[in-house]
């Protein structure tokens, strides 16, 4: 069984983002980057399935730029084997279209049976690239899976949707998300901190990667920001101490603004 | 005018609310056409679409589209850019929606814009981003504009429409039936609204200490006509299901009216419910975070706030 997992480097969730003048993308360096807290979840799994396996193959891919590769360390020091960070500046701007572009070239041909992300990303919060490189790549798309489970060739997964409980089956290879509730992932040991050192990471350029430069970055983006504004500060609300009467309280203030 | 696509979503056979609302905001941009995919198409449907502008219905009938995730909806989607050349495609923002608008737009080379709170005539849209700090106006510079737009972005406003229907079919690729559902079971309703749709949230966090205090949460939903949430704190300790989990890994809702109950209010849960339109927050601790963001709060325990709260409710209805 041989697994990529897909890693973003994300700011911070405590960070206070911003988007740049100009050009509407997201400032990466004024603020700390962390793997997306989703991609953990994403990796144990990996990890799990190869070790329930007895044995396979986790390689973490990740798009971003040089700073990427911390995220790309801390897989390999939880346990993945080996890493392929996609860097380039012409990379720069990318949107969700474009990113899923650059994903499937670097995936591709590469013989994953599993192609495992988090089901979000914490700072663009879209959710589409899983789905758009299942579409890319022609593969079967299970995503937001609470529950994996791989046998026999097939992979299935459980999940929670707007109107109840699904279960999904498909052949491998496949792409699979997860959602936060679907494992607890390990903290890397000092161990695995070191080894991780020692472990492979193949560095691709867009050219490396066969990528058409003209299809990703801020110049190609099928989506622009037109404009954007700090939200006007919301002016400040009532605060009482409930001295026996809070509930009531509640309901006025409701009943002045014809909520009940 | 131009033809606007809009993708219907329904449970149970009824239109979702959501879909009335999309079919509003598409009226700005040019003329509705509703998409319905799947079995279940009936007269009461195309009155609901009638109702709220759907000039047409295109209707892709059969358990096929259905039984595989994302992809033959997408596809369906994708024929109906390629014939009619609509001016836009909207969906509703649901992880599916989202998803299939994902698929349509690598399909037919198309930007796509996700969690719009709002669309111009000109299909500008607005999306309010990092947790709700920062408001965004962006459009889609290339191929067919796919929007999704979050529920509760608009109030359904009624104009008529002839609802006319065509049927269309599609040969699905074969890439499109790999994934196969093999089984569904629908969520508990027990009559409260959906969490995502819902007009009004009652939602209850770690202050609320066990799963048996959510009844107290729970009886002023219902006095409310409202949906429950919950924080990460109550769902992670088990308290209620995460199906109901707000915040950055769980819903996103935005309704006119949320009521925070012994939550904190950490960014991760801000991030889930700071676009709705009212806050109402109670908490014992004054210094709680909740509290900035609260049009009305109340200091104190909710489990004394709020059963006084749902009797007042219920007298005031009555």
């Amino acid at each position: 069984m041989k697994i990529a997992v897909c890693v973003k480097q994300v700011p911070d969730t405590w960070a206070e983002k911003k988007l740049k003048d100009g050009s509407g993308i997201l400032d990466r360096e004024s603020v700390e980057g962390v793997m997306n807290e989703l991609d953990e979840y994403a990796v144990e799994e990996a990890l799990k399935i190869t070790e329930a396996d007895g044995g396979g193959e986790v390689v973490v891919v990740s798009m971003g730029p040089e700073r990427a590769g911390e995220a790309v360390r801390k897989a390999l020091s939880m346990g993945a084997d080996s890493g392929i960070h996609l860097v380039d500046d012409g990379l720069v701007g990318s949107d969700s279209v474009a990113t899923s572009y650059a994903l499937a070239k670097v995936l591709d041909g590469r013989g994953f049976d599993l192609i495992i992300f988090g089901s979000e990303s914490t700072d663009a919060r879209m959710s589409v690239v899983p789905a758009m490189v299942a579409e890319r790549l022609g593969l079967a798309q299970l995503t937001f899976a609470n529950k994996v489970e791989v046998a026999g060739g097939n992979v299935t997964i459980d999940r929670v949707t707007d109107n109840g409980l699904e279960t999904i089956t498909a052949a491998t290879p496949a792409v699979v998300s997860v959602v936060e509730k679907i494992n607890e992932p390990r903290y890397p040991s000092f161990k695995g901190i070191m080894a991780a050192k020692k472990k492979p990471v193949e560095t691709l350029s867009v050219g490396d990667a066969g990528i058409d430069a003209g299809q990703v970055g801020i110049g190609a983006a099928w989506s622009k920001v037109d404009s954007f504004a700090a939200r006007p500060p919301k002016a400040a609300g009532v605060v009482v101490q409930d001295e026996g009467n809070g509930g009531v309280a509640i309901a006025d203030f409701l009943s002045a603004q014809k909520i009940i | 005018m131009a033809e606007v696509l809009v993708l219907v979503e329904a449970a149970d056979g009824a239109v979702k609310k959501v879909t009335t609302e999309l079919l509003t905001l598409a009226r700005t941009v040019g003329e509705p056409s509703a998409v319905w995919i799947g079995p279940g198409y009936s007269d009461a449907v195309a009155a609901t679409l009638g109702e709220f502008g759907a000039a047409k219905v295109y209707v892709a009938d059969g358990a096929q589209y259905v039984d595989h995730p994302v992809a033959p909806k997408a596809e369906v989607l994708a024929k109906l850019v390629a014939d009619v050349s609509p001016a836009a495609v909207i969906i509703a923002s649901s992880a599916e929606g989202k998803e299939i608008g994902a698929r349509l737009a690598v399909r037919t080379n198309s930007g796509i814009i996700t969690d719009a709170v709002g669309l111009s005539a000109d299909l500008v849209a607005t999306q309010s981003i990092f947790g709700g700090s920062t408001v965004v106006q962006s459009k889609v510079s290339s191929g067919t504009p796919i929007i999704t737009i979050r529920p509760n972005s608009t109030g359904p406003e009624p104009a008529a429409g002839a609802a006319v229907r065509s049927d269309v079919s599609v040969d699905l690729s074969p890439a499109a039936t790999l994934a196969t559902i093999t089984g569904r079971a629908a969520a508990a309703k027990g009559g409260r609204p959906e969490l995502t749709e819902a007009a009004i949230v009652v939602s209850g966090g770690r202050g609320v200490g066990a799963a048996e205090g959510f009844g107290v949460i729970e009886a002023l939903a219902d006095a409310l006509g409202a949906a429950v949430g919950a924080s990460r704190a109550a769902t992670d300790a088990g308290w209620y299901p995460h199906t109901f989990q707000v915040g950055q890994t769980g819903k996103t809702v935005s309704p006119q009216l949320y009521i925070a109950n012994g939550i904190s209010g950490a960014i991760q849960h801000r991030a889930g419910m700071q676009t709705s339109k009212m806050i109402v927050a109670v908490n014992k601790d004054a210094e709680a975070p909740m509290f900035e963001l609260a049009d009305f709060g109340v200091v104190g325990d909710l489990f004394v706030v709020l059963p006084q709260l749902t009797e007042e409710v219920n007298k005031r209805k009555g």
